[in-house]
């Protein structure tokens, strides 16, 4: 009697066991970033990308406004595919364009912009790639929609034109 | 007295080095630690990329700031997730993960005891 509970009990502990892993092996094992955040703007002090003036992040992101915060190099070539979608987006005037240039040598920048034209308000500078850390970003190109002081959507790669018109659909 | 000053300074700036020895060593520590996200099989002590040079560069601020180590791990983990990390955290999900080992070890020596007397007895 007593071997048989043993036997039961250790038939029922695989078959649990084997039912947790076999579940386990059908979850998908790759890295999905959360892209609908809903998380606050991080706190940062950064400099600008003209003239190495301090810019409080405070500054940056203003009350019920929409914001989109460009990830770009000019070292980076899907930056130039997603640039023309950019230059679209400037047109919309219920949002601001923020570049943070990551990276990158003053003088290819400036000529990126002269080159494809200047889709953003504000350029700031992250030199070392620390503040895009404070992101939780994770290279060139990555964007950040930002409302009230929240990112509410965030697109990691080039934007394209579906992107685009979701931005527009969410900011209308 | 000058050997006193020469003394002093040599035993600041010795002091000073093993301090900062300390401090690249808890610094790849928690690298090696750490998942390269946009790498195959890396981890950003052994990754070259821009983003593991940028993280590198942040432990390194944390450190100095006075961070323990724990304290960086957590917030990256608020950043990216804890999938940056290489130990799984003991979680709802990972319960069966810790516990499985730590219960088949028991279980095994459970079954050795118990045969260990049944024959002591049987003796």
């Amino acid at each position: 009697m007593k071997s048989k509970v043993i036997s039961i009990a250790l038939i029922l502990f695989f078959l649990t066991t084997f039912v947790i892993f076999f579940k386990g092996l059908k979850n998908p094992n790759l890295y999905t970033p959360i892209l609908n955040q809903g998380k606050e703007v991080p706190s940062f002090e950064i400099k600008s990308f003209e003239n190495n003036t301090k810019i409080i992040s405070e500054k940056l992101f203003r009350g019920n406004k929409y914001y989109l915060m460009n990830i770009w190099a000019s070292w980076c070539i899907p930056c130039r595919d997603e640039h023309k979608f950019l230059m679209k987006l400037k047109k919309d005037k219920k949002i601001e364009l923020i570049g943070f240039n990551y990276k990158d040598n003053f003088k290819n920048a400036k000529s990126f912009l002269k080159d494809l034209g200047n889709p953003y308000n504000i350029i700031v500078s992250d030199k070392d790639g620390i503040a895009s850390i404070n992101w939780g970003a994770y290279g060139v190109p990555e964007s950040f929609l930002i409302y009230e002081n929240k990112i509410i959507k965030r697109f990691i790669g080039p934007i394209n034109n579906e992107d685009l018109l979701e931005i527009k659909k969410i900011i209308r | 007295m000058r050997f006193v000053y020469i003394s002093l300074i040599v035993s600041i700036i010795l002091n000073f080095n093993f301090l900062k020895a300390d401090e690249i060593k808890t610094e790849n520590e928690i690298a090696k630690n750490l998942r390269c996200l946009i790498c195959q099989g890396q981890s950003v002590y052994d990754s070259d990329s821009e983003f593991a040079i940028s993280l590198k560069l942040v432990i390194k601020n944390k450190i100095q700031e006075g961070m323990s180590e724990d304290q960086i791990y957590n917030f990256l983990k608020t950043k990216y997730g804890e999938w940056i990390l290489y130990d799984p955290v003991f979680n709802r999900n990972t319960y069966f993960l810790w516990l499985l080992p730590i219960l088949i070890f028991l279980a095994g020596g459970a079954i050795i005891i118990r045969n260990f007397y049944n024959k002591n007895n049987l003796d």
